[in-house]
């Protein structure tokens, strides 16, 4: 038996998909959740006459007589994916509506609203400032005497005998403006910024 | 080998408890692993030396990936470095730290699994696998450098070794590959033996791909041995604790790339882009740390930029490709682990006693420590290569080497520039080790002697045992002479490694005195120059502050990467607007815009191959018509209800269009899930506004007009060519007798669904039990509110009361006469009546409707029979677990519209989860059973037997499976009852007796 090739196309089904589609995106393409939802559905709608076509010609319903020759039904393989789809979008819209009904509880808007964060990033001007401090160079591994036990003063006394290179030689170890955006150790605009979090 | 690696990785995986027991002493117990190893390592000697030891295990075959270990010379060498300087250093550590230093747990743990990873990089015998380790490191030692978190310094520093290295690494890997592919082998010995007769074979190709494999490798090489330009991870690297810095800066880590190179040499030193890169990168490397040493005032910078001009003359000599060169790289690969260790460890202490690294602080060390000056004057007597110490004998051997390069008749004019380069490099180091020795020891005029806190034995015992070690290699280089010759030979005249035709006969020895050679000169010129710059150092330095600066490598770095973060930014402000709008006009644009352009691109007409009425069914077009209006009425409609309707006007349409299709499952599957969702959606939405407004209009309008007609537009299109595409016979052509024989049904959808392709059903009652509980997370936020109690409890009426009095006088009429009907539910007027619900009496009188309760009495019954009735009749009659349970969920509706929550609880008194669960459940275990008595997974059988009433019945067993499908889809529309049903119900009573209030 040789392949045949090509598919004769519907174009009854096709037409109203092709108006199903651009119902569901213009309304897809709208703020309000409720009609993206809707536009969904018409998409979904859409999609299922997308997958009906591939059955071909109307034909019988795949119910098993003997003795049809198989390609009088109408396939049968479309049809079990398009119930597969009926059903899962029907599960979309109710999680939908979940979704919805959620924003109008939270925010009394039944909107797609902008993401802010994303804003925010759009407009940072460059990269984290930290990044790009400078930072004085350290000579030591242990500032202010806590290298060696019991050792503390006596250092701390010789440095000050040297005062132009002792201010070079204390580096505080992030002694760098740092606008709280980094450090293990959290500098003090931080916490009192994690206070008024706390109040808010 | 295998066994080794492993045993140093469980140490480290154990480190944290030691140190949790025993403090800094745990050090100790770390350093004994490495310990051990480097005698088992003195013990596998004779087997190294003589056939080599190879450890093999499969690891993916099918890619031929394999954890091959091999042991040979150059990896025994590799490993008397890396383990033997891991333990010493960890040893030192143990003085190091402090007890209540923090993460020493999880620092210790990183380093010894370095000398881990180290070892198992010198020992892998595969390229991937030597890969992998070699990542191992970067990791670690990212991990390392930045064991001070809490300094930016340490965290930025650790960052810029890790990108750098990382990139090299990854830029290795495809040369890596590449080789692999070339020489259809990854096995480095394997590469090795072939690569030779590639590079004889002149292929221009082949050659071609293998210069630019070996450039790619040696990339990678370059950045991990931080040679010019990536030298400056190098000295950021320092921000490391010294002991990391001595290990990994100057005996393991950086040498990793050395080891690549000496590894690859005696294969592809001869392919033309080898010799280029490796002498010129060298040389410009060497240079540029000794001229940088030089002008540091922090005593581990000195050594930092003068491990960095060391690297760079490391890779000269042993990537030269002469016997000789590999002789001498090997040796001075050895006298550096051991110089630039112990002088790494000597500045940890210093650091430690006194709390500065500054030159133009420390003052008179050497008095307050002279064990410690003496130890350290030798380390860098023999980095400055004074005899008879290591770095004399080493270095001797290399300028004996490079003399006879450089002679050779091919390689004038660039030789001697090379040899010359050499010395002046040489001389720049015996300047900085001297000015180190100055920085670090003398006492200085003007500056008061530092204070220093006597050091322990203890802690000096490691820098002092690699000082004697140093001596010991200068006086009596013979045994590591024996070491490196194997791996020398490889290079000789007529051996794989000669192809480049260097063709030395031998490779001479290292050894203390040569007798009067050229070498010998060079060293003189090096220490009289270098003497004389010593000397004048103050004119040096005055020399090098009046040059203009150089923009320094790692500003250009820090410059790249900042323009890498604004591009960053920049891209991600244009692409990522926040706007859902904006993301699905150009997800949609792209999927119109890229099809129809390849179409129009190959020019063919749009298929002609179609018929615009069905002759089966005509009436399509009638349907059609009214799918249309009421998708433009969806459109169009701006009241949410109105909206909601239009939509179901389609899907309605759309049932009809699946009867007239021949697919009666499908229609009667969206008939029954049209009108759940259309319920959904009035329960729902009811407590939004009635108006729908408009909200993106102007310009974007349009863009959605048009989008929305290109869309469905081009989808018509695409649907005409895939049609017209398709030149197989459809697989689904044998479905029906496939169904009928091995499925045992008649209705081919069904027995597809829950037989032929099971596991797509499985996966889909999966996402509907998924999104079931989303939709009841979203609505019951405070609790899981899966109790909605019975009704036995509630007060008559009380359901869904209107709170407020109605105005209008006829209204008020209305509501108290329905409230005097309904007020007692058994009498009316004195006569007795059957309540029709269960809990029809809890609904407030004004919301009950007499004939729905009476109706629904009716029909509930009937139609959960029928529901079960479709889903046993479903494998031979339209029907199935989908129907079946749409039909019983709309029955359950119904219930619920006509008698309130209370009667929805009575009707099914399961939770949703559990009914959900259940149905998973027994999909499963339908699946499973089959395999579990030896057939396939979801295998289905049928069985003959006879019934008392029903005569012979067939009994497939996928009806299991139907059932499962059944209880899920009523758990799904049971949560939607309940959430959007339910639980509003109660919110919205909430809100009213507020109000009242």
């Amino acid at each position: 038996m040789s392949a045949e090739t090509g598919l004769s196309a519907n174009m009854t089904l096709l037409l109203i998909m092709g108006v199903l589609y651009a119902c569901g995106i213009y309304l897809l393409l709208e703020r309000s959740l409720t009609r993206v939802t809707l536009g969904l559905m018409l998409l979904a709608n859409a999609t299922n006459l997308l997958i009906l076509v591939t059955g071909g010609y109307a034909g019988l319903a795949p119910l098993f007589t003997k003795g049809t020759d198989p390609k009088d039904y109408n396939d049968p393989l479309p049809q079990a994916l398009i119930l597969t789809s009926i059903v899962i979008s029907f599960a979309v819209t109710a999680f939908m509506l979940g979704i919805i009904y959620r924003t109008w509880i939270l925010g009394r808007q039944d909107v797609i609203a902008d993401d802010t964060e994303d804003r925010k990033v759009a407009n940072t001007p460059s990269f984290d400032a930290e990044d790009d401090a400078p930072i004085p160079d350290e000579t030591t591994e242990f500032p202010l005497g806590s290298g060696a036990d019991g050792r503390g003063d006596a250092h701390d006394g010789g440095m000050a005998d040297d005062g132009a290179a002792a201010a070079a030689v204390v580096p505080s170890s992030d002694a760098v403006p740092s606008k709280g955006a980094g450090g293990v150790v959290a500098p003090p605009e931080g916490g009192s910024r994690g206070v008024d979090g706390g109040r808010a | 080998m295998i066994l080794v690696l492993c045993s140093l990785f469980a140490v480290a995986a154990l480190a944290p408890v030691f140190f949790a027991g025993m403090g800094r002493n745990a050090f100790y117990v770390l350093a004994a692993a490495p310990a051990a190893a480097f005698v088992w390592l003195i013990f596998q000697y004779p087997a190294a030396y003589g056939q080599g030891l190879t450890e093999h295990v499969d690891w993916i075959p099918e890619l031929q990936l394999d954890l091959t270990f091999r042991m040979d010379p150059l990896s025994w060498v590799m490993c008397l470095l890396v383990l033997g300087v891991g333990a010493l250093v960890l040893a030192y550590c143990a003085r190091y730290f402090k007890d209540k230093d923090a993460n020493l747990g999880s620092f210790g743990a990183q380093l010894l699994a370095f000398a881990g990873a180290m070892f198992g990089l010198v020992t892998a015998d595969d390229l991937i696998l030597m890969f992998v380790f070699w990542e191992l490191t970067t990791i670690l030692s990212y991990l390392l450098i930045g064991y001070a978190r809490a300094r930016i310094s340490a965290r930025r520093s650790a960052l810029t070794a890790l990108i750098v290295t990382t990139a090299g690494g990854l830029t290795m890997l495809i040369g890596l590959i590449m080789l692999a592919q070339l020489t259809g082998t990854s096995r480095v010995s394997g590469l090795l033996e072939r690569a030779p007769a590639l590079l004889a074979a002149h292929d221009g190709a082949a050659m071609a791909a293998l210069n630019v494999a070996v450039v790619l490798v040696l990339v990678g090489a370059i950045t991990k041995s931080a040679l010019v330009p990536f030298h400056f991870w190098l000295p950021g690297a320092m921000a490391a604790p010294t002991p990391v810095s001595a290990y990994l800066h100057a005996a393991a880590m950086v040498k990793a790339g050395i080891y690549l190179v000496a590894r690859l040499a005696p294969g592809l030193s001869g392919a033309d882009s080898w010799l280029p890169v490796i002498l010129t990168l060298g040389l410009a490397t060497m240079l540029v740390g000794g001229y940088r040493a030089l002008r540091q005032k922090d005593i581990k910078l000195i050594l930092a930029f003068g491990t960095v001009s060391q690297l760079g003359f490391l890779t000269m000599v042993v990537g030269l490709g002469t016997p000789e060169a590999a002789l001498a790289g090997l040796g001075l690969l050895l006298a550096h682990g051991l110089f630039k260790a112990a002088l790494f460890l000597v500045v940890g202490i210093i650091d430690h006693q006194t709390g500065t690294r500054d030159v133009g602080k420390l003052s008179g060390v050497f008095r307050s420590s002279r064990a410690l000056g003496v130890v350290a004057v030798v380390a860098a007597a023999s980095m400055a290569g004074i005899p008879p110490l290591a770095g004399f004998v080493a270095k001797e051997s290399v300028f004996t080497a490079f003399v006879e390069w450089a002679g050779e008749a091919g390689h004038a004019p660039w030789g001697p520039v090379v040899l010359a380069g050499m010395v002046l490099g040489s001389i720049l180091t015996f300047a900085y080790s001297a000015r180190f020795i100055w920085g670090a020891f003398a006492m200085k005029p003007g500056v008061p002697p530092t204070p220093f806190k006597p050091i322990r034995f203890s802690f000096l015992a490691a820098p002092a045992l690699l000082a004697v070690l140093s001596v010991v290699y200068g006086v009596w280089p013979a045994p590591v002479d024996s070491w490196i010759q194997p791996y020398a030979a490889l290079f000789a005249a007529g051996a794989p490694g000669d192809a480049g035709g260097h063709g030395g006969t031998s490779a001479g020895h290292l050894e203390l005195w040569h007798g009067v050679t050229p070498a010998l000169g060079l060293t003189a010129v090096t220490f009289l120059v270098g003497s004389l710059l010593v000397w004048g150092r103050d004119a040096v330095s005055r020399f090098q502050s009046s040059l203009p600066k150089i923009p320094e490598a790692d500003k250009a770095y820090q410059n790249v990467i900042g323009a890498l973060d604004d591009v960053a930014v920049w891209v991600t402000g244009r692409t990522q607007r926040g706007s859902l709008f904006f993301y699905l006009v150009v997800i949609l644009a792209v999927a119109v815009a890229v099809p129809v352009g390849v179409l129009l691109w190959n020019g063919k007409p749009i298929p002609s191959k179609l018929y615009w009425i069905d002759p089966g069914s005509p009436l399509q077009w009638l349907i059609g018509l009214g799918i249309v209006v009421g998708a433009f009425g969806a459109v169009k409609a701006n009241k949410r209800f109105m909206a909601v309707l239009f939509v179901s006007v389609t899907g309605y349409g759309m049932a009809l269009i699946f009867a007239l299709q021949s697919a009666p499952d499908l229609a009667l599957t969206q008939m029954l899930v049209e009108t759940v969702a259309l319920v959904a959606f009035v329960l729902a939405m009811r407590r939004l506004p009635p108006e729908l407004r408009d909200r993106t209009g102007g310009r974007y309008r349009v863009i959605r007009v048009v989008l929305g007609l290109a869309f469905g537009a081009a989808m018509v299109v695409f649907a005409l060519f895939a049609a017209d595409a398709r030149v197989a016979t459809p697989i689904s052509l044998d479905f029906p007798k496939l169904a009928y024989e091995q499925g045992g049904g008649l209705n081919v959808v069904n027995v597809t669904l829950v037989d032929l392709r099971a596991w797509d059903t499985f996966g889909e009652i999966s996402v509907l039990a998924l999104a079931a509980t989303g939709v009841a997370s979203l609505i019951f936020v405070r609790s899981i509110g899966h109790s909605l109690g019975r009704s036995a409890g509630v007060e008559t009426g009380s359901v869904g009361r209107v709170a407020k009095q109605p105005t209008g006088s006829l209204a008020a009429a209305a509501l108290a006469t329905a409230r005097r009907f309904g007020a007692s539910p058994s009498t009316v007027g004195g006569v007795r009546r059957n309540p029709w619900l269960v809990a029809g009496r809890t609904l407030a009188p004004e919301r009950r409707s007499i004939l729905f309760e009476v109706v629904t009495r009716l029909i509930f019954h009937t139609m959960v029979v029928f529901s079960v009735y479709l889903l046993f009749a479903g494998h031979n009659l339209p029907g199935g677990g989908f129907a079946g349970g749409l039909m019983a969920g709309m029955a359950l509706t119904i219930r619920y519209l006509a008698g309130g929550r209370f009667e929805l609880a009575e009707a099914l008194r399961m939770s949703p989860g559990l009914v959900l669960g259940l149905g998973l459940a027994l999909a499963a275990v339908s699946g499973l059973a089959p395999f579990l008595l030896g057939g396939n997974v979801f295998q289905a059988a049928i069985l003959h037997f006879t019934l008392p009433v029903f005569g012979d019945v067939k009994f497939v067993t996928s009806t299991f499976f139907d059932i499962g499908v059944y209880l899920v889809v009523i758990g799904l529309v049971l949560d939607v009852l309940r959430g959007f049903g339910a639980q509003i119900d109660v919110e919205l009573e909430e809100e009213s007796e507020v109000a009242a209030r």
